[in-house]
């Protein structure tokens, strides 16, 4: 879960992190009154989700407050990465004498948090790891041991950085890190760290994630960032089908009826598990079908759980039929899916023998579970029918009708 | 043979009385599984289906030799639970629980390393030896393991728990037996990689071919093509990619929580070029595999 810039500061200030003077404006006054507030020439950053916002145009530099309010109205409205912006930062412009890259986040291959510095920071660390690979280092470090400045201190010597600079940047550097790890982040990035002309350093820009899994333990923190429990903080904004299948897999405790994503097809998909979903998603487009959706139903969701879902999918404009289909189950019984999915098609008014194309899961309590389709005159499959022709015959019938 | 597990292997269960662990102690031992006690704190006394219940792990490792612990207690207390089976001698930890913080499953793995054991999961279904024994949830209920698993040549891995059973299911239908099916977990930090395992197999005689499932995100297919170029690897391996989908659209979220396509990560297509450089057949759906891997098997016996 990304924070905004403006978050980010605030989590930094919270740890003593050198920042410039700043406001967040959500108009053209606030604009206007934050740079007066400051004096002197400031810097407006569009609030968005992504990088690329000087690029796009939603960072620009003010020399008067009046000026501010103008470009407060310029900028709003520029989408970065299909991001809208609702507020702005107004920053102190700071004059810089050179900037630093600080990065932390997981080496999933090497199972330890890394710290990524560069002396060589604002612009893409990737492509300068590519072409400047001695202005990049990497270091990595314990998560029993206490963190100690060392780790810091390393990473920035790496990059032959030493004197006062040094030792200036090795308690920010350190901190970040805390923070890293006290607050369960997959990235927490200074980009850039700056000297300024009179020796001292100020996080310029930066952002932290949050992993989603950990949101429960720092209610506090986002509490008072002011980041509410709803907000997905996607790449892009949930749509309001995605909003409503959340709300499904949340209405009851068992099993998992999750990732909800609306796409634009006619055929529904009510299918599973994690792995499963990807396979037979795949497989549906490889036979030319139009997925209405993607999801992925897992555990051992209840009847009520998989009724919802069902009634969910076919709500959506433009879905003509559903799919059901799931890799081999080891805990989902096939039953309590084949009772829900009917009962969802019965509740939406449609006939279960019409609507679900192909019901595809075998595993636990199958004979059970074809007991009922075959009541209702469902087409299902066992085993001996692949996830993808399954998906094909689906598809079939999306074309023939 | 096998890897990890046979059926001589005694193992315990934590977090034995929840809903999920009672399942799961009953499918394993009617599997044939050597379970010597399990573990919730203030349950001591009780027994699950006979499987004695203790309130530490101590107390079961001063008087029974411990192989293994299925560890399926709820997130919050899952890094309790894996510390205290390591640091009571526990070699062999297998973390069905999903929605572990990073930080938590890297504070695991470290302390793992440290006392020279083998994490497997989080987020997993466990492992089989079939004909021997299983350790968590794989392949559900025994009769529908016995269904699905057989006994035979080829290693399977898989970071999706479903997948795992999918294809050794295909694998069993068309003949194909397997000697161990490991569920490695999804998440973006796991106990064990694919490559960390290939040793296992490479020593285990009677594997002779590994087949794999793989999705979008992380490194892991990249460390696999690197081992096996690095280790002049004796077995063929079939590799199944699913997700192709996701290299359409950078940033979304699907499946496991490790499967996140952002900036320069390994797309499939990237993912299946450094698979196929590296002399691993790549099958572009499920039913492909058994296929693939006789002619494999051929090319090589």
């Amino acid at each position: 879960m990304r924070f905004y810039e403006h978050e980010s500061k605030t989590l930094f200030a919270k740890h003593g992190m050198p920042l410039g003077k700043s406001g967040l404006a959500r108009s053209a006054d606030a604009a206007r009154s934050i740079a007066a507030e400051i004096g002197g020439p400031v810097v407006l950053k569009s609030q968005v989700l992504s990088g690329g916002r000087m690029k796009a145009g939603a960072v620009k530099f003010a020399d008067t407050p009046d000026e501010a309010a103008r470009l407060f109205d310029e900028i709003l409205p520029i989408v970065v990465n299909g991001q809208h912006a609702e507020s702005i930062l107004v920053e102190e412009k700071s004059p810089i004498a050179q900037e630093y890259y600080v990065g932390v986040t997981w080496d999933g291959r090497r199972k330890l948090p890394v710290v990524i510095f560069s002396d060589m920071g604002g612009i893409d660390i990737e492509e300068v790891a590519e072409t400047h690979p001695e202005h990049v280092s990497k270091t990595h470090f314990s998560t029993l041991l206490p963190v100690t400045a060392r780790v810091a201190k390393e990473a920035i010597g790496a990059t032959g950085v030493s004197g006062n600079d040094l030792n200036r940047m090795t308690p920010i550097v350190h901190e970040l890190i805390r923070v890293f790890l006290e607050y369960d982040l997959t990235l927490a990035e200074i980009n850039p760290l700056v000297r300024l002309e009179d020796g001292r350093f100020v996080v310029l820009d930066g952002h932290v994630d949050m992993e989603a899994e950990a949101r429960g333990s720092h209610a506090a923190l986002l509490d008072e960032i002011g980041i509410q429990s709803e907000e997905t903080r996607q790449a892009r904004p949930p749509t309001d089908f995605e909003i409503a299948g959340a709300k499904v897999d949340a209405s009851d405790h068992r099993g998992v009826a999750g990732n909800v994503v609306g796409f634009d097809g006619n055929l529904g998909l009510v299918i599973g598990a994690g792995g499963g979903s990807l396979t037979l998603f795949d497989a549906v487009r490889k036979h030319g079908g139009k997925p209405a959706n993607y999801c992925e139903i897992g555990g051992n969701p209840s009847v009520k759980k998989a009724c919802a879902l069902t009634k969910l999918v076919l709500g959506k404009p433009g879905v003509e039929k559903i799919a059901v289909m799931m890799n081999v189950v080891s805990n989902t019984r096939v039953d309590i899916v084949a009772r829900g999915v009917i009962k969802g098609c019965i509740e939406s008014g449609r006939d279960p023998a019409d609507t679900i194309a192909i019901f595809r899961i075998p595993g636990a309590w199958e004979d059970e579970g074809f007991k009922i389709l075959k009541k209702y005159g469902v087409e299902y499959c066992d085993r001996s029918v692949s996830m993808y022709e399954a998906a094909g015959r689906a598809v079939a019938k999306m074309q023939a009708s | 043979m096998s890897i990890l597990i046979n059926a001589d292997a005694t193992f315990i269960i934590q977090g034995i009385t929840g809903r999920e662990a009672v399942n799961l102690t009953r499918e394993n031992l009617d599997y044939g599984a050597k379970i010597v006690g399990g573990v919730t704190p203030g349950r001591a006394g009780r027994d699950v289906y006979g499987v004695p219940v203790f309130d530490c792990v101590r107390d079961i490792t001063a008087k029974s030799h411990v192989d293994g612990s299925v560890v399926c207690v709820p997130p919050k207390f899952t890094r309790d639970a894996v510390f205290e089976a390591l640091e009571n001698g526990i070699k062999l930890i297998v973390i069905v629980t999903e929605r572990i913080p990073r930080r938590e499953v890297a504070q695991m793995v470290e302390l793992a390393a440290l006392r020279g054991a083998r994490i497997i999961g989080p987020n997993c279904l466990g492992l089989i030896s079939p004909g021997e024994a299983k350790m968590g949830g794989i392949g559900g209920p025994a009769a529908n393991t016995r269904t699905a698993y057989s006994k035979g040549p080829v290693g399977v891995m898989s970071r999706s728990g479903g997948m795992t059973t999918e294809i050794a299911n295909t694998l069993t239908a068309a003949g194909l037996g397997q000697s161990t099916a490991v569920s490695i977990g999804g998440d973006a930090i796991i106990g064990t990689s694919y490559a960390e395992l290939m040793p296992l197999f490479e020593a285990d005689p009677e594997t002779r071919a590994i087949a794999i499932y793989s999705e979008p995100g992380g490194r892991m297919e990249a460390e696999l093509a690197d081992w096996v170029r690095d280790n002049d690897s004796r077995l063929p391996i079939v590799a199944f990619m699913a997700g192709r989908f996701m290299d359409e659209m950078p940033g979304m979220r699907f499946g496991h929580a490790g499967t996140i396509v952002e900036g320069k990560a390994d797309t499939t297509a990237d993912k299946i070029e450094r698979m196929r450089a590296a002399g691993i057949s790549v099958a572009e759906r499920i039913e492909e595999i058994p296929a693939l891997l006789r002619e494999r098997l051929g090319e090589t016996s």
